[in-house]
């Protein structure tokens, strides 16, 4: 089907994954930026729906806001929050903060214009994936054509697995 | 505008694919109604068959065999003071039912009810309806740390332990079934149809794979299929948090759980979402293991005849449960104080007689069938949820990972492992 008010949704997902952003940074309390996180990455969710790619939309709120997020709270529900208030906020570098902002910011209008003249230029079309078959197509580069790079990935994870069990337990 | 309405129905495809909003909008309501109507149900059903099988009658008092007792404690909780623990944080106390209320109702829009009858069919289906799932805890854990209190934080500990350890089962359980979906060898009860195809995660194309194949999946490469729905029929009771793996709400220890500090309104949101949370996901083991909206032996019982016969089935429910009613309402004591009780019931057999006949209809019955063989299979499963909670003992906390992490996992990881091998080989 055709896409419907989609600038609409754009501008909404977006707007709510800066409003995440923003509050991550600026809520004392840790469990409230761990939310506001959670709704960055849902709205990033929505957004990779929106540039059909169902497949990375799914596995983001699989792993992120369902997985990596729950065990954020878990422990950061253990902090006592009223101690954690009580101290010093890490904000003193906050001039160094901006201009990092800013440098990334002018970085993104410029990869953003140059390519937009580049696209005018040459009159390519934007590359589309079908959205009914994507999953099928991921599929297909991971395992067929980037085989040996996924698996070396995935033997990387499980070294780190086994470190972090290893580090974790005195005897085993 | 008519053509509009009417375009939808001659397309044969889902609503969303179709991008008919206003019937979108439809099938939404609908299930919205169909949904609320079942947590009803379920509240007085799991009542009187626990009271069954304690042998008690369970509530008897409002209403004829207390029927109208689901509506009588809605009223209830609507009408009940709703309290804030003065130390709670507002904002995630009032957010986490919400929350969880919407990720349980989310997952329905891809359940297909039939070829035709889902809100939409997603390429990525089944992910879909874990993840929005997975979300749920998010609003359990929410709701034990804001209350501010300690029975309701270890609660909500127990439960993101417990959740995050289950969902890896039965994600392998899913991949399992996901593979067959692509692997048409002959197994046990498979026909060949050719070589390695492509897989599926849309829930419509994982029904069809298995009407294609000739076989519900948990019967495909037996015993694999088997152990495949046994892995995630455990792992779904503990994902949605009920007997014998409730212990985020053991109310030996731990009062009510996370939900303890929760009244009135709130509490009943709870109380809705963990209900829709049951149906949802026994709706993927139906979807991905019974067969979803097929009905039994498809491909040995053909014909007019037995078409004919499968498709008197919802009526002869409706007419069957008509029939239970009326002879409630013959056994009622004939006292003129159950005079009103009598009546009422009677009335009930006849709305229930009234839809059985409505069935009957030839339209009818064609378009429901789908929707009542899905339904009956669900029904399957929120009956062994209560059958579960009637016989099984509680787990200790340590019995229970131990279950996830070492038993369930790596034979769930062996499952996957031989699917793929016999899948490839045969």
């Amino acid at each position: 089907m055709t896409p419907v008010a989609t600038p609409f949704f754009f501008y909404l997902l977006s707007g709510l994954a800066l409003l995440g952003g923003i509050l991550v940074i600026t809520r004392k309390n840790a469990v409230h930026s761990a939310l506001a996180l959670i709704l960055t990455l849902l709205a990033l969710a929505g957004l990779y729906l929106m540039l059909y790619a169902p497949f990375v939309a799914g596995v983001q709120i699989i792993l992120y806001a369902g997985g990596i997020m729950v065990l954020f709270l878990f422990v950061i529900m253990l902090v006592s929050i009223e101690k954690s208030q009580r101290e010093d906020q890490f904000n003193k570098q906050w001039i160094g903060g901006l201009v990092g902002a800013v440098a990334l910011g002018a970085l993104f209008v410029r990869v953003f214009v140059r390519s937009k003249a580049l696209h005018d230029l040459t009159g390519m079309p934007m590359a589309q994936l079908p959205e009914q078959s994507n999953t099928q197509e991921i599929a297909v580069y991971l395992y067929g054509n980037y085989m040996l790079a996924f698996e070396i990935a995935s033997l990387l994870l499980l070294v780190a697995i086994i470190g972090a069990v290893v580090m974790a337990k005195k005897r085993i | 505008m008519l053509d509009y309405v009417t375009s939808y129905l001659r397309s044969n495809t889902t609503p969303g694919q179709a991008g008919n909003l206003l019937w979108a909008f439809i099938y939404i309501i609908l299930i919205f109604l169909g949904l609320s109507v079942a947590v009803i149900a379920m509240n007085w059903l799991e009542r009187k068959i626990l009271a069954h099988m304690q042998v008690r009658l369970g509530p008897m008092r409002v209403g004829p065999h207390g029927l109208l007792q689901p509506i009588a404690d809605a009223i209830k909780l609507l009408i009940k003071e709703d309290i804030m623990p003065a130390e709670a944080d507002k904002s995630v106390f009032w957010i986490a039912p919400v929350l969880i209320v919407i990720t349980a109702f989310t997952t329905f829009i891809v359940v297909p009810f039939g070829p035709t009858h889902a809100v939409t069919d997603m390429n990525i289906g089944v992910l879909f309806m874990l993840g929005v799932s997975s979300l749920s805890v998010l609003g359990v854990v929410m709701a034990g740390w804001a209350s501010n209190s300690h029975y309701p934080l270890i609660g909500a500990l127990r439960s993101s332990a417990q959740m995050v350890s289950y969902e890896i089962a039965m994600g392998l359980a899913v991949v399992a079934a996901v593979l067959m979906t692509s692997l048409h060898g002959i197994g046990l009860y498979g026909v060949a149809h050719g070589a390695v195809g492509d897989g599926t995660l849309s829930m419509i194309d994982i029904v069809k794979a298995q009407q294609d194949q000739h076989a519900w999946f948990i019967f495909k490469f037996f015993p694999l299929g088997l152990i495949a729905f046994f892995i995630f029929a455990v792992a779904m009771i503990a994902e949605t948090n009920r007997a014998p793996f409730d212990l985020p709400e053991a109310e030996s220890e731990l009062t009510a759980g996370f939900h303890t500090e929760y009244s009135g309104f709130r509490w009943s949101l709870f109380f809705l979402a963990e209900y829709s949370a049951m149906i949802a996901v026994s709706s993927i083991a139906v979807t991905l293991w019974l067969g979803g909206w097929l009905r039994p032996f498809p491909t040995w019982l053909t014909g007019e005849t037995w078409d004919l016969v499968f498709s008197l089935f919802p009526a002869a429910t409706f007419l069957l449960l008509a029939l239970i009613a009326l002879v409630g309402t013959l056994r009622m004591p004939k006292h003129p104080y159950f005079r009103v009780q009598t009546l009422g019931l009677a009335g009930f057999a006849a709305v229930l007689a009234l839809i059985g006949i409505l069935l009957l209809l030839p339209p009818v019955r064609d378009r429901i069938q789908d929707i009542y063989w899905f339904s009956l299979k669900v029904a399957g499963f929120m009956y062994l949820y209560i059958w579960y909670r009637g016989t099984f003992p509680r787990y200790r906390f340590d019995q229970l990972m131990r279950v996830g992490w070492k038993v369930l996992l790596p034979v769930g990881l062996g499952v996957l492992i031989l699917t793929a091998i016999v899948g490839v080989l045969l």
